[in-house]
């Protein structure tokens, strides 16, 4: 549904997103992993519109960005990883705003609101300026704008940054909600655990450049479903094994402190940069 | 449409910071009433009427053209630089000619309700001036100005502190010299002239233009139309190459 091809973007010296190429299914829920500065939102960005690209082609639908941006547009729903809401304006109205500049016509804008304040538990809020809703308010309601226009594609950028565990959670309920409804989503995100939960493929990113691209099951079985990790003067290291029994084994012969694990997507991060995801 | 929307938005703020925006449009023109009008120029008579009946148009020149040009750049400037809410339009499907229609006529409505305060006022006061459809046409085309002139500047302007700045050496001198508090005539030549190819100049000069020849008030509207149709074309220019 989304291809992106040879994507590149320069900022003077500093080549922000280096030679991206991804293809994103119909339906599917595609997650781009990496640390901050990796060039998640700039990638995002470009395929939103707001940042010009260097180079590279960029296509929903086979629809090309440069001869149907306004067909292209429709297609897609943003949800920046900054605020942007109308803060002076209520949280009805916000939505109202956003179906309004999409031209939908007053009833369906009307139950379409009703539906997503339903949808995003924020219905009692409805009459509430926007600035009063707490951060995780906030970002379910940028959620249901994006919804508003119904899109084919929706764009999360950091979608659960900042904040509490609890809240994460939630957000994760909903978004899988909105996955298991058919909907295209690609997200970023630097928390391994989001990614393992919600995406069907993840894409790991490393200062600009795509260096995996798997199921995270997948990912995981290229570096062994196990992790040994112990302590030497040097620091952690990890030593990865197929089955729990060579780990078991490995372990037995080691001194010291010892702990066995399932390896997760951080693991493989590290194997491939030496450098962690999470800061 | 994109239009009303942005119409509607901006109805929604007008209603919800009424008093404030009216409090704050009504303050500097009454204390320039009040400083020059009545204080000043009391007893004194200019070009045949009383100053008051002068100053009147020039107040509102001035106010217009402060009201359109801020509210317009502000709102553009801060939606870019704090609020993100710029982007909202941006990555929508909307043509940045219709962005920039919406926005330009919003300002001027603002620009309008500020110099109908003063006009209520004048009106209130009776000071015996007189309106006539050509004001109502230089005035709308004074506000439609100054707002395609905040759109671009809300645009381009990197901070808060270099809005100040255009506002300091641009604006504020333009409320002074361009005909509002004085005839242009009272300039030194060279002066004179350059203050003449500005839009506000135009603006006092048509406000207050009844018994002008048919050239002159030809002459006045035409600049004006002109930049606004030069600030509006250069606005979406670089609306479309904003970051
Ligand atoms: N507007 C910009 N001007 C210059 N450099 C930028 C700009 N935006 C991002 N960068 C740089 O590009 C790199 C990638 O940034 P970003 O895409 O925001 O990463 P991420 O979203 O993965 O944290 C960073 O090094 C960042 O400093
Ligand atoms: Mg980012």
């Amino acid at each position: 549904m989304l291809v992106v091809k040879d994507l590149i973007k320069k900022y003077g010296e500093l080549t922000a997103v280096d030679n991206l190429s991804l293809e994103i299914n119909r339906g599917e829920f595609f997650g781009l992993l990496g640390p901050n500065g990796a060039g998640k939102t700039t990638t995002i960005r470009m395929i939103n519109t707001l940042t010009p690209r260097t180079s590279g082609l960029i296509t929903i639908d086979g629809k090309s960005m440069d001869r149907n941006l306004t067909e292209v547009k429709i297609k897609i729903g943003v949800v920046p990883q900054h605020n942007n809401l109308e803060g002076e304006m209520t949280a009805w109205e916000n939505l109202e705003l956003h179906g309004r500049i999409y031209g939908m016509p007053k009833k369906a804008r009307r139950e379409r609101i009703e539906e997503l304040l339903e949808f995003t538990d924020l219905t009692e809020r409805a009459a509430d300026l926007a600035r009063t809703l707490s951060g995780g308010m906030k970002r379910k309601l940028m959620i249901a704008r994006a919804l508003m226009h119904k899109p084919e594609l929706l764009l999360l950028d950091e979608p659960t940054v900042g904040l509490d565990a609890a809240v994460r959670r939630k957000m994760w309920d909903l978004l899988k909600n909105l996955s298991s409804s058919g909907l295209t989503v690609l997200l970023t995100t630097h928390y391994i655990e989001e990614a393992e939960i919600l995406c069907h493929r993840v894409g790991l990113m490393n200062r600009g450049r795509l260096i995996e691209l798997d199921t995270p099951k997948n990912l995981i079985e290229k570096v062994g479903k196990v992790v040994v990790e112990y302590f030497d003067n040097e620091g952690t290291k990890g030593e990865f094994f197929e089955t729990r029994e060579d780990a078991l084994a490995y372990a037995a012969g080691r001194q010291g402190n010892v702990k066995i694990r399932s390896s997760n997507l951080e693991d493989i991060f590290i194997k491939l940069t030496n450098r962690r995801v999470e800061d | 449409m994109g239009f009303s929307s942005i119409l509607w938005q901006e109805a929604i703020f007008f209603k919800r910071k009424f008093w404030s925006i009216t409090t704050g449009s009504i303050i500097a023109p009454v204390l320039y009433l009040i400083a020059f009008g009545w204080g000043l120029g009391g007893g004194m008579r200019i070009d045949g009427t009383d100053y008051i009946n002068f100053v009147i148009p020039g107040i509102v020149a001035l106010t217009t053209m402060t009201v359109s040009f801020s509210t317009i750049a502000n709102s553009i400037n801060i939606s870019r630089m704090y609020e993100k809410t710029f982007e909202e339009f941006m990555v929508a499907p909307l043509n940045m000619w219709v962005y920039a229609a919406g926005k330009i006529t919003a300002g001027s409505f603002r620009g309008l309700y500020s110099g109908f305060l003063i006009l209520f006022l004048a009106f209130l006061f009776q000071t015996g001036i007189k309106i006539n459809p050509y004001f109502l046409f230089i005035l709308i085309l004074n506000c439609l100005t100054f707002s395609a002139i905040g759109f671009i500047i809300g645009i381009i302007i990197k901070s808060h502190a270099d809005m100040g700045k255009f506002t300091s050496f641009i604006i504020t001198p333009m409320a002074f010299l361009c005909g509002t508090f004085f005839p242009l005539e009272k300039m030194p030549f060279i002066l004179k002239n350059i203050i003449w190819l500005l839009p506000l100049t135009h603006t006092s000069l048509g406000l207050r233009s009844s018994g002008e020849d048919f050239y002159s008030m030809l002459i006045h509207p035409g600049i004006l139309l002109l930049y606004f149709i030069v600030a509006s074309a250069a606005g979406v220019r670089l609306c479309k190459k904003a970051e």
